[in-house]
């Protein structure tokens, strides 16, 4: 006979878990502040006061992507590799918590973060950049940056797993920048040599700009479902490089 | 079943585990049951981390068995009645006292209210505080409170109360007196063995991932039947050395300190031999001479 043991209510641990993320994300300014400034004013610079007509609803779909890489990148890639290294990681797997929900908890906050982002550039294009979007568009945009958000917390949770906390400061920002430029995020790769367009495919970003741009009406690459299956299938393959790499542990 | 089959809330079974080429555990047996401490012992390396690790599922086995309640301990729903303060664990910074606790509790069925883990573990000054604020026996103890919010059957204390002052090390002794006492089994490991003779029943020391030696703390000092004299005494070091049933001397100045086999006798003698002797002291042999001894007696066979 094996004694019955009772399980604890698995929702209310979902929402306590990000509740707990949120306050933490909220506590943590120096993460919080560049991840919010550093798309919004760069879209003022560029696509308000140097930009016009097709530039500002070009870089208000660019930099909606660009929103969305900071706080997956940063929040799993140096975020993780630090908890790892402190052992939170390890008494997470030890309590009887499901091992999904801090991970869920992470993502959704992600989420909430680069749809902030997206939020407050298609403010700012409304209200400063003229730039004039349909109801739908304005949906589909905010829904796209919310799910860009998912494929760059993959990316960092596979960083944060692989990496030592030292050193997984300067493997993201180095990707972080150097994909935002070869995507054609800060401008279109138009205006690079042609090799860069060649290779933009490799980039998660590119794939995830190419959506934005036609959310917002503008010419773009490919087949939208094309882009998404590109997106996920690179998601999908990071997490489950991850989560060997964190088994081992 | 009857109650006196009831699996052990933790047992190892035979366990092997080895990482690459080295063996850190070779056929460990262990168990942990209600209401009693268990304490695991061993230097650096003997392999008492690797098998907490193995009963909270954060490893498996390569051969042998793991097992909570005699469920495996890669089982979730068995770890929802064990609680685990781990050696080093950095929560959280951002978060406060309360809200780690709150957020704890959820993973568990029953747990204790918060004003009781508050009680327990003595975090009434500290419970709005951030976590990343609190000295480091402050954090401690708001493992020890996680540890024990979910009303635990089982603790796995790692080391809990290393870098802790005397002060924090008392209280926190008696909370974990106080679990057990309640019927909820612990298994302990420290590297401070007047912690294991405070707290264990039992004491189980690893050496090399092996069992060298097991049992109550009474019964493995008394398996080392030995005691200390300690004295003032105008007899030469030397001499007393070559005394039937004494196994050391040691001189500090005028004070000796002598390892006997039994007291009794050597004591006597000395007396005898020296009336104006002073300072007599006789000491039974602790529990770490007792660890030292066997981990030796160990080394050199």
């Amino acid at each position: 006979m094996n004694t019955i043991v009772p399980q604890a209510r698995q929702w209310p641990i979902y929402l306590a878990e990000a509740h707990c993320e949120l306050l933490r994300v909220l506590r943590t300014p120096a993460f919080l502040v560049p991840s919010l400034v550093f798309p919004l004013l760069s879209f003022l610079m560029f696509g308000v006061l140097l930009g016009h007509g097709q530039a500002s609803r070009y870089l208000l779909a660019s930099y909606t992507v660009f929103g969305a890489m900071a706080p997956g990148l940063f929040g799993f890639g140096v975020g993780l590799a630090l908890d790892r290294e402190r052992g939170l990681l390890t008494l997470k797997r030890a309590l009887p918590a499901p091992p999904a929900a801090w991970l869920l908890a992470r993502v959704a906050m992600a989420m909430l973060v680069a749809g902030t982002i997206a939020a407050l550039l298609l403010a700012l294009a409304w209200l400063f950049g003229k730039v004039a979007l349909v109801p739908t568009q304005v949906i589909v945009l905010l829904a796209l940056g919310m799910f860009a958000a998912v494929p760059f917390c993959a990316i960092g949770l596979l960083i944060g797993s692989v990496m030592p906390a030292s050193g997984a400061p300067a493997v993201v920002n180095l990707l972080y920048l150097v994909m935002a430029v070869l995507s054609g995020l800060w401008m279109p790769l138009s205006m690079l040599p042609p090799v860069f367009s060649t290779l933009a495919p490799v980039w998660p970003a590119w794939h995830l700009g190419q959506l934005a741009q036609q959310a917002v009406g503008l010419p773009a690459h490919g087949a939208a479902w094309v882009h998404v299956a590109v997106v996920l299938a690179i998601a999908a393959l990071c997490l489950w490089l991850a989560q060997r790499r964190l088994r081992r542990d | 079943m009857s109650l006196a089959s009831a699996p052990a809330l933790a047992r190892l079974e035979g366990v092997h585990k080895s990482f690459g080429s080295r063996p850190a555990l070779r056929g460990v047996d262990l168990a942990v049951e209600a209401g009693t401490a268990v304490a695991l012992l061993g230097g650096n390396g003997a392999g008492k981390t690797t098998s907490i690790s193995l009963l909270l599922g954060l490893l498996r086995p390569d051969r042998g068995q793991a097992l909570l309640s005699g469920r495996p301990a890669s089982d979730r729903r068995a770890r929802q009645e064990v609680g685990v303060m781990l050696q080093a664990t950095g929560l959280p910074d951002m978060l406060r006292v309360r809200e780690l606790l709150e957020l704890t509790r959820r993973y568990y069925p029953a747990p204790r209210s918060v004003a009781d883990c508050v009680a327990l573990a003595g975090l009434e000054d500290i419970l709005h505080r951030r976590y990343g604020q609190l000295s480091g026996g402050q954090q401690r103890r708001v493992q020890f409170a996680l540890a024990i919010c979910g009303r635990p059957r089982l603790l796995f204390l790692d080391e809990p109360t290393t870098g802790l002052d005397i002060e924090a090390r008392r209280s926190l002794w008696q909370a974990i007196g106080e679990m057990v006492g309640d019927g909820c089994g612990v298994l302990l490991t420290t590297h401070y063995l007047e912690e294991a003779e405070a707290l264990a029943n039992r004491v189980v020391v690893l050496q090399d991932g092996a069992v060298v030696a097991c049992g109550g703390t009474e019964e493995l000092r008394s398996r080392v039947a030995r005691a200390r004299v300690g004295c003032l005494t105008a007899l030469a070091a030397a001499d007393i050395a070559a005394w039937p049933g004494v196994q050391a001397v040691a001189a500090d100045g005028a004070r000796l300190d002598i390892t006997v086999d039994a007291p009794e006798a050597i004591v006597a003698r000395l007396l005898s031999a020296d009336p104006t002797l002073s300072g007599l002291e006789v000491r039974r042999a602790g529990l770490a001479e007792a660890f030292l001894d066997l981990t030796q007696h160990k080394e050199a066979a």
